[in-house]
């Protein structure tokens, strides 16, 4: 059972038929125990980084999600999801997130105002020279292409980033420590390629 | 790199696909379920619903296959067709869609753009606009493209972009329909004010067009067809394949 925990935050319908479609049982709770039950927990998100860390927080769901972490249970951040893994976002201002992985939520660079902002579209993944490919990219090629929505991006986590993008600059595509681990890209929109990630992280 | 998006466009009334279809192996070639997995399967990097049931009966039909199409195909899928209100926004995200297209119900009542917005995030908000030259300018037409509004195309999309926007999808009406290719010169002056990603539509005819379009206007983000696809005259791999070979990044 994969458990999508539910915030307030974000349209869940695409997250949780992508997981019926490979066949994965879901549930969307915003209960601790419900979700406690799972063996494996997606945090989804979309929108300002502020409104979801106060969100996530008032559920009191914050705590469970650093429960998930030390318990070792998979645990994936997706788009908004992944950024608030993160130590701080300086997003209209400067939040704290959870924490879980070292780094800081910054604007993706934009000299001259060259780069449309958000990124929106499919870019290709790059996998970081000599370290071992994630178990969650297991099925999925360098240059494989994903689809991102997003104007931040994760800086300051050289140690965690799992997979990078080419948007202007490089920018960190997927990040992860042990059994925390962040999507920037959607998978649930992101095709065959996407799927095959659910379907790693549904493996691990 | 960020690749050119090709996007097919499937027109529903009354749970069918209108406009005809011509595919070799797909058993029912106006079932939009169908033909969404079809294109999804076959390179398409976003699609296109657009609503156009008259009735209410027709409208609960087309949140059903959106349904279904949500849950089976898993690329950007962009909702567009009688939407004049958050709960028209509503009904479609909850049934799957990932951004909605606002069109004569914007023109109707612009500050759905800006309501919307602040409530979905910009990213959900696409300005579909209908373009026509009237006596040498460019001039909004609403009513799929039967009415002139008198507005000044470009400052109808400034006014767009400054509510909150977040991606244009350009029609031409003077290309549409023509097949000899997508109006370059209206999509540069829409690319010259726009910092959103904007979708080009209306008059591809061969794969080439496209070829022509993302050469001549790098500030174009996707093209979007209907017919060309629906009756097999392009295949999206092979115009995929083309595009790669003229140097124009392409998700493959």
């Amino acid at each position: 059972m994969t458990g999508i925990i539910d915030y307030g935050v974000g349209n869940l319908f695409s997250l949780r038929s992508s997981l019926a479609f490979l066949g994965e049982e879901t549930v969307i709770s915003g209960d601790k125990e419900t979700l406690a039950a799972c063996e494996r927990i997606l945090l989804p998100g979309v929108g300002a980084f502020e409104d979801a860390a106060r969100k996530l927080r008032e559920c009191g769901l914050d705590q469970f999600v650093h429960e998930t972490a030390e318990r070792g249970k998979p645990l994936l951040g997706i788009c908004l999801g992944m950024q608030l893994l993160f130590e701080k976002s300086y997003e209209f201002g400067c939040h704290d997130g959870l924490g879980l992985l070292k780094g800081n939520i910054v604007p993706i660079p934009n000299p001259d105002n060259a780069l449309k902002i958000p990124q929106i579209g499919w870019n290709g993944l790059h996998f970081p020279e000599g370290k071992q490919k994630s178990p969650l990219f297991r099925d999925v090629n360098e240059g494989d292409c994903v689809y991102f929505v997003h104007s931040y991006y994760a800086a300051d986590c050289a140690g965690s980033v799992l997979a990078t993008t080419e948007y202007g600059a490089e920018l960190t595509a997927a990040a992860g420590k042990d059994n925390v681990m962040g999507t920037q890209f959607h998978p649930e929109k992101s095709g065959k390629v996407g799927l095959s990630i659910l379907r790693a992280f549904c493996d691990l | 790199m960020i690749t050119k998006r090709i996007i097919p466009c499937l027109d529903v009334r009354d749970g069918r696909v209108v406009k005809g279809t011509n595919f070799l192996g797909l058993r029912d070639v106006s079932s939009p379920v169908d033909l969404a997995k079809f294109y999804s399967e076959n390179g398409a990097d976003e699609l296109v619903f657009y609503d156009i049931t008259a009735s209410s009966d027709g409208r609960k039909l087309f949140t059903q296959i959106l349904t279904e199409t949500a849950s089976n195909v898993f690329i950007p899928l962009t909702v567009g067709g009688g939407i004049s209100s958050l709960e028209d926004f509503d009904r479609v995200l909850k049934c799957g869609a990932d951004k909605v297209s606002v069109n004569s119900g914007a023109l109707r009542n612009p500050a759905l753009i800006c309501e919307a917005a602040k409530r979905y995030g910009s990213q959900c908000v696409v300005l579909s606009v209908d373009v026509k030259r009237v006596d040498g300018t460019f001039h909004v037409f609403a009513k799929g493209g039967r009415e002139d509004t008198g507005r000044d195309a470009l400052e109808w999309i400034r006014f767009g972009l400054s509510e909150g926007a977040g991606e244009l999808v350009i029609n031409s009406i003077d290309t549409d329909g023509v097949k000899e290719g997508f109006d370059l010169e209206m999509l540069d002056a829409v690319c010259a004010i726009s910092d959103v990603p904007v979708i080009a539509s209306g008059g591809a005819g061969c794969a080439e067009d496209f070829v022509r379009l993302f050469q001549a206007l790098p500030g174009v983000d996707a093209g979007l067809a209907a017919s060309i696809f629906h009756f097999g005259e392009v295949q999206i791999r092979d115009l995929k394949a083309l595009l790669a070979d003229n140097h124009i990044p392409v998700r493959r």
